[in-house]
């Protein structure tokens, strides 16, 4: 069970807004680039952002760049998952690949620093602000296992390869 | 039940009669990293204890996107991507061979393979027939070390493009009419496979253009089938023996079909900061704009070249103007100049940047000014793409390009045709 605050974006965040290529040159540098986090998007949510965080948003989260840095950057910032009404491909496998989850659910009925309480194995978020309960969308089973052993890494470093079917 | 493209490609790879939304592991017939995503990639290589490297001729390391190094800590990067490759045996294309998807294209891809690439812009490949598409630094750092990768079968939509193009209308025009028609995510997580009297007619070049920009529709991959063009395009490349032809069967089944008449479709452009934002250029004639940029793996190629140097051949680019041009790879360049056509460009007041990225992702080479806007023949114009978050990106042909060059502001390039 997961608890925090949501932090509300719009349609369209693309991996540009999350990790520019201007700051191209600190991608081997993740601590400082972290600081840089949607900075062009809101300058003040580095300071924001609190372990345990939802960002809550719309449409095609994580657009773009195949750049797994933007990934990275939320995870490190300590947010606890990513809620959207859909996430881009690339960035949804990558998100999952670095262990945060990334959930899909109308999130039509979240506001911006509403207190949600995310169940993953119930597969519902409670949004403790209004009553609303959302159903969240299922996703393949292999990335849920990857998911459950903390990322791609550990999860590779646990089987020594992909197990399919359990 | 028939199959789709998608589903032809990885049933014979994974040796298994697939359909959307199996998941399969399938072998990997190419994987290769650029230098934005490859430090990253080493690292989780390494974090992952895994020490071999499954087939080191077909992994390759691109030197491309911020090439030459514009700083101290992307030199640093490029020095850990060479020494990998030494140590490992992985191929090296360095600073100057051009981009990724370009390289890959010229001298890699087939029919029928599986391709993975830690860059979204990987799917330029499926216009040969492969199963070509972008992944992330861990995905492509264990498929590396281990030959396999993890796929869910996509469902496919069908894009009918029936009729030809007209003067001054070209590939990236369709592209751009097609992404505005299905949307940014759309067609998230799907196969495009093309088909119709405008594909079939298509040169590979252009094929490209449009298999690259599927996933500006959210795609996973944008297939064409393989046939008589693909044929002779890999004999020209000295690659005839991996032709092999893949079509769709007649009974495939499709999630959509999206119909488009190319006959119908006038020159294109999106306006900041989506590429589904499309307009005509026409209705834009007259926008302002400080620079022009010919190239990338969208519109980078000899082809690409050629129609901005026919256009801007004779004439001046406007004063205002600064007009970039990045060949897609150095033999688009040595063949560019070997035609007249860097001459061209060059008389009519274009800076010659080096085979690469250029500035298409914002590091260097012509990154915008507050307020400042480029119409450019890249794939992507959002905000802060090209570097500054306060600049604007408007995406058009290079026939477009070259004649907003020469106009000094947004021009539909029928006027100087």
């Amino acid at each position: 069970m997961l608890k925090g605050k949501a932090l509300k974006f719009g349609d369209n965040i693309s991996t540009d807004d999350i990790t520019p290529g201007r700051l191209f040159h600190l991608r081997s540098n993740l601590p400082e680039l972290a600081k840089h986090l949607l900075e062009d998007f809101d300058p003040s949510f580095s300071s924001r952002v609190k372990p345990g965080d939802f960002i809550v948003a719309g449409m095609n989260f994580g657009l773009g760049s195949s750049r797994e840095h933007a990934a990275v950057v939320i995870k490190r910032a300590g947010v606890a998952a990513i809620l959207a009404k859909s996430a881009a491909r690339i960035f949804f496998r990558n998100a999952i690949n670095v262990g945060l989850p990334v959930l899909i659910c109308d999130t039509d009925k979240i506001g911006d620093g509403d207190e949600l309480e995310v169940d993953l194995k119930g597969s519902t978020v409670r949004n403790l602000s209004n009553g609303a309960e959302l159903p969240l969308g299922d996703f393949p089973d292999v990335m849920l296992r990857i998911l459950e052993e903390g990322g791609l890494i550990p999860y590779i470093k646990k089987h020594g390869g992909f197990e399919l079917q359990s | 039940m028939g199959k789709t493209l998608a589903e032809k490609i990885l049933s014979e790879n994974s040796q298994t009669d697939v359909h959307a939304g199996d998941i399969i592991i399938a072998r990997i017939d190419l994987a290769f990293l650029q230098d934005g995503t490859g430090p990253l990639a080493l690292r989780q290589l390494q974090e992952s204890g895994l020490k071999q490297v499954a087939n080191p001729k077909r992994v390759i390391l691109f030197l491309d996107h911020a090439a030459p190094s514009p700083s101290q800590e992307l030199a640093n990067d490029h020095i850990t991507l060479r020494q990998f490759a030494r140590k490992s045996g992985t191929q090296l294309c360095d600073v100057g061979e051009g981009v990724c998807h370009q390289l890959v294209v010229e001298s890699y891809a087939s029919p029928g393979e599986v391709i993975i690439g830690a860059d979204s812009h990987t799917v330029t490949a499926g216009a040969l027939g492969a199963f070509a598409t972008g992944m992330g630094s861990t995905d492509v750092a264990i498929a590396i070390a281990l030959g396999k990768t993890w796929l869910r079968v996509p469902e496919s939509f069908k894009v009918v493009v029936s009729g030809r193009f007209n003067k001054g209308v070209y590939a990236k025009d369709l592209a751009l009419q097609l992404i505005g028609k299905v949307g940014a995510d759309g067609a998230t997580y799907k196969s495009l496979e093309f088909s119709g009297e405008a594909i079939e007619n298509m040169s590979m070049s252009e094929r490209f253009t449009l298999a690259n920009m599927a996933v500006e529709a959210g795609a996973k991959v944008g297939l064409f089938p393989s046939d008589e063009t693909t044929r002779q395009y890999l004999e020209s490349r000295g690659r005839g023996n991996l032709f092999r032809s893949f079509r769709p069967d007649p009974d495939a089944e499709y999630e959509r079909t999206v119909e488009i008449d190319a006959t119908g479709i006038e020159p294109t452009i999106s306006k900041p900061h989506a590429v589904d934002n499309i307009a005509l250029a026409k209705e834009l004639a007259g926008g302002k704009i400080e620079q022009v940029f010919i190239g990338t793996c969208t519109n980078g190629r000899l082809e690409d070249v050629a129609i901005a140097a026919k256009i801007l051949k004779g004439r001046k680019c406007h004063p205002k103007i600064r007009l970039l041009v990045a060949p897609a790879s150095k033999e688009v360049l040595i063949q560019a100049m070997g035609a007249g056509y860097i001459q061209m460009l060059l008389e009519a007041g274009a800076v010659l940047q080096p085979p690469g990225c250029g500035p298409c992702v914002g590091v260097h080479q012509g990154v915008l000014g507050n307020g400042e806007a480029c119409l450019s023949t890249a794939n992507r114009n959002f905000r802060g793409r090209m570097g500054n978050p306060e600049a604007f990106i408007y995406l058009g042909s290079p026939a477009t390009a070259a004649a907003s060059a020469i106009a000094g502001e947004i021009t539909d390039p029928r006027e100087l045709m």
